[in-house]
């Protein structure tokens, strides 16, 4: 098993912060637009160095979306701001009408997505908002596993054209990739080579992978891990491709079974390959209140339930 | 400068065009569009700098015109149409499978003049929003333009944008609503009433414009000039435009029931005879 350290454990939406300044500064074309989070969203030093290119909406996220898609009308590459649940779920008809059908070049950035948002409880905890941004056609969906990587796909989606949902989270995470990333998207990281299963994770579960995966080394499995940052469009040949050679696969996300990551895998299996799965995911429920730790054990997206789904999918091959 | 009685003459042609589109597939909304035909003959024939022969997404240093309720597709097209954005004889596949002209407008399938879908209500004025504040940033003074529903205001998001368009100055926005009275289940009284749409504009700080003859083409050029010497002054303008539903075909008005009905063909040629074909039909 590859080892990862990190030096440091920060927030995914600081990295979101990070990469919208960088943009600030290296692309004239950006604005941003927020809904009374600006703070929250880590947008307050893009707030402050271009304040004419900054649009403080208030809270009214469908208008919000909507001057988003006119302001591309004329050359903008707006960047939207807010939660993850009030930038889906709140505004879905707003994205698919004015954003998605009519190919407007906007950033949907979400913050404090999934359990982890922890004490505010299940109004704000959105556990589908993957599963509502993929079905929309041609939305890119991207969830980074870390700061750096989280800031390396905030810089790159300004320069890819068309619908991008971004997606990250409020808790510190082991900030273990590289800081001179090169964020390609829909192509998958390979973290670890192995040969008896596969995990496929995004977001806050990938460093859960890696623990998964040591703890499995140690038990004498040789786990191949991957990172799929972007959930649309999936890099098909990467799972397929990984599949054939373990015949096994797991798949881990903060997200609900029904329309996520092991979602989009298992449709992809089951037509190309059809191959044993097992699903670290939530199930068809909604979350609590409590710390971001303690709803991950409760929901039971740990690396010991990673584990757990391994040696289970392993009995199926 | 066209004189009233050319822009008249369009409006004729508008009317048939919107008739015979609905009725080719016995599907559309004549009602709304018929009574907005004057406003768009003025926009498009008078008041917008535009370029209708090389569309552009951007649209830089035009005017730009949003269709906040969509359903009313059938003048937008037949206007768009004879402005010359694309062929007339296009109208003939409004609404039929492969077309531009989808149900509702859309940018999908690259109709020129179309700049967002629209059909869900509600969401246009955000929109033009956004489009205001590019030009703002971009240095062009070009103004841009929408239209609502009297129905259409119910929705919330409609609210959101007026808060926020004169909040934050966007002057360079000229919206109008079709107070035409009514909407599908019946009038906007019986449905709900939305009361003095006048002072809750002013309330939202927006420079409000009464057009009480908006089937008068006059009264519409007139109205839309002022109202264009009222932008650049820090408020966004509202002009509240009394119309008839079913403008111009008799027995289509005074009424909600042509919202969203096709005439039949006895009806379609009773409402040709009332409307003289002026640029030829396509
Ligand atoms: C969000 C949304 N809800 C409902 C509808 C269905 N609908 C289409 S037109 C209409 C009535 C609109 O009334 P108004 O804006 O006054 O238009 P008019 O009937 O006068 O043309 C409704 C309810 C819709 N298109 N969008
Ligand atoms: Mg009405």
């Amino acid at each position: 098993m590859k080892k990862y350290t990190f030096t440091e454990k920060k927030d995914t939406r600081s990295g979101f912060g990070a990469g919208l300044s960088e943009l600030g500064k290296s692309n004239p074309n950006v604005v941003a637009l927020c809904a009374d989070l600006t703070g929250s969203l880590k947008m307050d030093a893009f707030a402050k160095d271009h304040p004419e290119r900054f649009f403080q909406i208030g809270i009214a996220e469908a208008n919000m979306i909507g001057i988003a898609a006119g302001l591309t009308i004329g050359g903008k590459i707006p960047f939207t701001g807010t939660f993850a649940n009030f930038s889906t779920g709140r505004v879905y008809d707003q994205i698919r009408q004015s954003v998605a059908y009519s190919g407007k070049n906007v950033k949907i950035c979400a913050s404090h997505a999934g359990l982890t948002l922890g004490e505010d409880g299940a109004t704000h905890q959105i556990l589908e908002d993957l599963g509502l941004m993929k079905m929309l056609p041609g939305m890119v969906v991207i969830n980074p596993c870390d700061f750096n990587q989280t800031k390396a796909a905030t810089i790159a989606i300004a320069s890819h054209e068309g619908p991008v949902y971004l997606r990250f989270g409020r808790p510190t995470v082991p900030n273990f990739t590289p800081a001179d990333q090169k964020f390609e998207i829909g192509k998958a990281v390979m973290l670890n080579e192995g040969t008896d299963v596969t995990i496929f994770a995004t977001g806050h579960l990938v460093w859960k992978a890696i623990e998964a995966g040591e703890q499995l080394a140690a038990q004498g499995i040789s786990a191949e891990i991957i990172n799929i940052h972007t959930i649309k469009p999936l890099d098909n040949t990467a799972v397929i491709n990984s599949a054939k050679k373990t015949r096994c696969v797991v798949t881990a996300e903060e997200h609900q079974m029904n329309g996520g990551l092991g979602d989009s895998i298992a449709q992809l299996l089951a037509r190309e390959l059809p191959t044993p799965i097992e699903m670290v995911a939530v199930n068809d429920s909604f979350g609590e209140s409590g710390t971001p730790d303690q709803l991950m054990t409760k929901y039971g997206l740990d690396a010991v339930n990673i584990v757990e789904a391994v040696n289970k999918v392993l009995k199926r091959k | 400068m066209a004189s009233t009685a050319e822009l008249e003459r369009i409006v004729s042609q508008v009317r048939r065009d919107i008739v015979r589109q609905v009725h080719a597939v016995n599907s559309g909304h004549p009602g709304g569009s018929l009574g907005c035909a004057e406003y768009f003959v003025s926009l498009y024939f008078e008041i917008m700098k535009h370029n209708p022969s090389n569309f552009t997404m951007d649209g830089k240093n035009e005017d730009l015109f949003f269709l906040s309720n969509g359903h009313i597709s059938p003048v937008f097209y037949s206007v768009l149409a004879r402005s010359g954005y694309f062929p007339v004889a296009e109208l003939a596949t409004f609404r039929k499978l492969n077309s531009r002209l989808q149900g509702h407008p859309t940018t999908h399938e690259g109709l020129p003049g179309v700049r967002v879908a629209s059909g869900s209500l509600g969401q246009g004025m955000s929109v033009a929003i956004g489009a205001a504040l590019a030009k703002k940033l971009n240095k062009d003074t070009s103004i841009v333009y929408t239209l609502h529903g009297d129905g259409e205001l119910q929705e919330g998001q409609i609210w959101e944008a007026a808060m926020y368009a004169s909040a934050k100055k966007v002057d360079n926005l000229i919206s109008t609503v079709d107070m035409n009275g009514q909407q599908i289940d019946g009038s906007t009284d019986q449905v709900l009433p939305m009361g003095s749409l006048r002072a809750k504009f002013e309330a939202f700080g927006w420079d409000v414009m009464d057009l009480e003859k908006g089937n008068e083409m006059g009264s519409v050029v007139a109205t839309l000039k002022k109202a264009k010497e009222h932008t650049g002054k820090g408020k966004p303008v509202m002009i509240l435009m009394k119309t008839e539903m079913g403008n111009g075909v008799d027995f289509m008005m005074g009424s909600h029931k042509w919202h969203g009905v096709a005439p039949n063909d006895e009806q379609l040629a009773q409402a040709l005879n009332q409307n003289a074909e002026t640029l030829g039909d396509y």
